[in-house]
């Protein structure tokens, strides 16, 4: 009873929470991190070097006037936020953030669940997001939504593909699609994959960028070209939703990252004995610290670049990823049996 | 017993939301029932132990091919002019036929896999020491239906192209 | 979603979209409104629409002593207030036949460039902006703020600062200030390559910009562009040059002009701008002579009848004033401005075919409105 219902229940719970919390503070830490790139101060009003900002942005969206224009489509309106706030959000279930711990007495692995298809779910249920952004567009029966949610499932839709053909030879690497196998197959082959897969890793990262609407691939809510994309015509917690729900998508995109390239919950050099001093940090704060590093790049390339445009985008993704993904499948697939 | 509600269940909202999609007036509703539709049967899928189709049931049709149907509903316009609508039971005929004949082909299967079960097909795992659902399906894949597996991925590759020269008139 | 017309038994035909771009929009640089008619994403047409800004300041001079039009003209070209200034006071000089005494052209000569300064800032923060870049806006308003700063000290005001006088100056330079004006330009050399390294050699930035709104020498000319849009299609026409005013006759600079005549060569323009702008300042800060800030001017103004075109380099481009004086009344007859924005905005529409939305902020960017100047 315990095993098979409270400590799931308690895990889905505590993640649910730490992820909304911690996406809140994401939009802090992007703020801040921008405005220091900016020469400013970002937040500093709501507590102390404006800590509290995220709880001050939350109660001001809750308690904001919820407008849903006339000639909506009401219920696809209403929807909208919800599906793509979902997805996003039940990916989780199958990230690990460490291996074991031992709490009360008792063995928990600090994941919800090590299905045998992980990385697959992950990619399913990650592609379903993308109605939220089509149907927000779609209903809100307006022309700049529109065209934003065009461009954003076409870029979703053709980056999923370049993202996926490099989850593959990865896979193709550790042999498996769990999750928590992906990462004890690098442990026992004493190097991350981020060396193995240089490329892949590469690839998937600006694919990442492009999957969760990042500059430079911003496309779809570029303020200056579409004034808001597809939530132009959104306000309160749905608009909220929407928000929230790129930046869960982003801390999703670092973990699978993280997980896949860099380790997961591995110490650095984890078959290095001389660095075993490190094993008093448990795992997750490594995978903390990793995935950290990697949102950190997120921020700073949005404060670095411009933006592409959308066909540029498209050939980028098309003409150029693609294809190396491909070629990097090939070359892992051959590698592979030529050392079997 | 679980199991047994679990599917009936599943079952239920399979049917129902399948009504859905072609009683609603609105394509776009109907297309999201779709959606629905197909992430119930991935359920089911779930439930007889076959995630990795479960899995590529949502990536597939719900996450790919269902979002190209959308565009194609929200962008064309599919509005008629009224003389379209002058005699609206014209094609009850063909209904009729078309149902028919999908409940003949039911009642086929049904009668034929009763009277004659299925030739058992060798068990992935007996021949090959492979580990869960992803490896059987592979194996499966390129052993038994080596050859169905080709003609298929032929036949995408064939659709591809023409699609191509469609779009692309001068090349 | 745009309900497009029907024709019988066409399923498949396609429709012009009709997308209203502004007067609410974040990068139309004000209240501008362009109307697009767009194939998907691509522009078939596009269609500006002026006049929000519209506050009739040509009318407003009718009814002004000549003096009281200076601080209407601060309200034209907002963010270089000073040039609009310098051009309406050498405007009536020239008028007048009056002599302006060195040291005052000097320190025109200074602010006009400072002023360009200013406004390269801020059309470099907006235009990167535009394109997403948004680092390099907050970094170009940083320098921009050490300007205003300047101008604050020599007059009092930040945005409108109402800095000339007719015949020379309001009140000579604050003490120390050439000091600080030097400073600023040893800041400023540091700060553009900053900007340049972001932007410049930046692959994003080339392929939003290269290619993109080309117009030939033959056709910029033929549009009336001015300023940079024309210089970025490689015609060497600067004011400062050809028709030197103030003391722009005494200072060596070189006049940028592009080749390619796309958004890249007018980017590339007017970063060089910005360092012709301050050889010039510094050349003139140190040379500065000492000697009377005003000419002789009479008491009372009142220019001599007869009408009187006198145009100078704003950074926007040309800024002309005609001005119509009946010798006998304290108020211009007429009085009527040449704007570079404006005729810099009917750029824009030949511009914009062909490109996508994207482009078309970019676009507007690259010309450099400012949409007060426009409307008037």
């Amino acid at each position: 009873m315990i095993d098979n219902l409270v400590i799931p229940l308690l895990k889905i719970l505590i993640v649910l929470n730490a992820t909304l919390v911690g996406v809140t503070y994401m939009v802090l830490l992007e703020r801040k991190v921008i405005a220091w790139a900016q020469s400013r101060l970002g937040p500093m009003r709501v507590g102390p070097y404006g800590i509290l900002q995220p709880v001050a942005d939350a109660i001001k969206l809750m308690i904001k006037e919820d407008i849903t224009p006339v000639r909506a489509d009401k219920w696809v309106f209403t929807a909208a936020p919800i599906i793509s706030m979902v997805p996003a959000l039940i990916v989780y279930a199958v990230i690990p953030f460490g291996d074991k711990a031992r709490l009360f007495g008792r063995d928990i692995t600090l994941y919800i669940s090590d299905i045998n298809v992980g990385l697959l779910y992950i990619v399913s249920v990650a592609s379903v997001g993308v109605y939220g952004i089509i149907l927000a567009g779609y209903s809100s029966n307006s022309k700049y939504p529109l065209l934003a949610s065009l461009r954003a499932s076409a870029q979703l839709i053709s980056y999923e593909v370049a993202v996926t053909l490099t989850l593959v030879s990865v896979i193709l690497v550790a042999g498996s699609l769990s999750m928590v196998q992906i990462v004890r197959a690098q442990e026992s082959s004493h190097v991350w994959f981020l060396f193995v897969q240089p490329l892949a890793f590469a690839i998937f990262f600006i694919g990442g960028l492009a999957e969760t609407n990042r500059a430079p691939f911003d496309m779809p809510e570029a303020e200056q070209e579409l004034t808001g994309g597809f939530h132009t015509e959104y306000s309160g917690m749905r608009f909220a939703l929407f928000f929230l729900a790129e930046y869960a998508n982003m801390i999703v995109v670092s973990s699978v990252a993280t997980t896949l390239f860099l380790g997961g919950w591995l110490r650095p050099f984890p078959n290095v004995a001389a660095l075993g001093f490190l094993g008093f940090i448990p795992g997750w704060t490594w995978f903390l610290i990793k995935s950290f590093v990697f949102l950190y790049i997120f921020i700073w390339v949005r404060a670095t670049l411009p933006r592409y445009r959308y066909d540029q985008l498209m050939r980028l993704g098309w003409k150029v990823l693609i294809p190396l993904a491909i070629l990097n499948l090939v070359v892992t697939g051959i590698v592979k049996v030529l050392l079997l | 017993m679980g199991q047994a509600i679990a599917f009936y269940g599943l079952s239920f909202f399979i049917l129902f939301f399948a009504v859905l999609v072609v009683s609603t007036k609105d394509t776009v509703h109907s297309v999201l029932f779709l959606v629905l539709d197909f992430l119930f049967v991935a359920a089911l899928y779930v439930l007889l132990g076959a995630q990795f189709l479960a899995a590529i049931q949502v990536l597939v049709y719900a996450g790919g091919i269902v979002v190209l149907y959308l565009f194609v509903v929200m962008l064309v316009n599919l509005k008629r002019p009224p003389e379209a609508y002058e005699d609206p039971h014209r094609r009850t005929n063909l209904g009729f036929a078309l149902a028919a004949s999908v409940l003949l082909e039911v009642g086929a299967i049904a009668t034929y896999g009763y009277a004659s079960p299925a030739p058992a097909l060798a068990r992935a795992s007996e021949v090959f020491p492979v580990s869960g659902n992803t490896e059987e399906v592979g194996w499966l894949l390129y052993t038994s239906y080596l050859i169905p597996f080709e003609i298929a991925s032929m036949l995408l590759l064939v659709a591809m192209i023409g699609a191509i020269v469609l779009a692309k008139r001068e090349l | 979603m745009a309900t497009p017309a029907l024709h019988h038994g066409a399923m498949f035909d396609t429709n012009e979209l009709v997308l209203n771009m502004g007067p609410q929009h974040p990068s139309t640089h004000g209240v501008l409104r362009v109307v697009l008619r767009l194939d998907g994403e691509k522009v078939v047409d596009a269609d500006v629409v002026i006049g929000y800004l519209h506050r009739g300041i040509e009318k407003l001079s009718e009814n002004r002593n000549w003096t009281q039009i200076i601080l209407l003209t601060d309200r034209m070209d907002y963010v270089a207030a000073a040039t609009n200034n310098v051009g309406y006071c050498e405007t009536v000089e020239k008028m007048m036949a009056l002599e302006v005494p060195r040291r005052a052209r000097y320190v025109r000569t200074i602010l006009c460039e400072l002023q360009r300064i200013a406004s390269h800032c801020l059309w470099l923060g907006t235009h990167a902006m535009d394109i997403g870049a948004m680092t390099v806006f907050l970094y170009a308003f940083r320098e921009r703020e050490l300007i205003l700063d300047l101008f604050e000290e020599f007059c009092g005001a930040r945005l409108t600062y109402n800095s000339m006088r007719i015949g020379g100056l309001p009140l000579d330079l604050p003490p120390g200030w050439d000091k600080k004006v030097l400073e600023f330009c040893k800041i400023m050399d540091v700060k553009l390559g900053e900007y340049e390294e972001l932007l410049t050699h930046n692959r994003i930035w080339l392929e939003r910009t290269k290619g993109i709104g080309v117009l030939s020498a033959a056709q910029a000319v033929d549009l009336g562009l001015s300023g940079p849009p024309l210089r970025g299609s490689g015609v060497p026409r600067d004011i400062r040059k050809d028709e030197p005013y103030a003391a722009y006759a005494e200072m060596t600079f070189d006049v940028a002009i592009g080749t390619a005549g796309d958004t890249y060569d007018r980017y590339l323009v007017r970063l060089e701008e910005f360092r012709q702008s301050l050889r010039i300042i510094r050349q003139a800060t140190e040379g500065i002579p000492e000697g009377p800030i005003v000419g002789k001017v009479p008491r009372l103004i009142k220019p001599p009848a007869g009408e009187t075109y006198h145009a100078i380099e704003s950074p926007k481009g040309e800024l002309g004033y005609f001005i119509v004086s009946d010798g006998k009344s304290t108020n211009p007859y007429r009085f009527r401005v040449r704007p570079p924005s404006f005729c810099n905005l009917q750029g824009l529409r030949a511009m914009v075919k062909g490109h996508l939305v994207a482009d078309v902020v970019a676009l507007i960017g690259s010309l450099d409105v400012v949409l007060g100047e426009v409307d008037r």
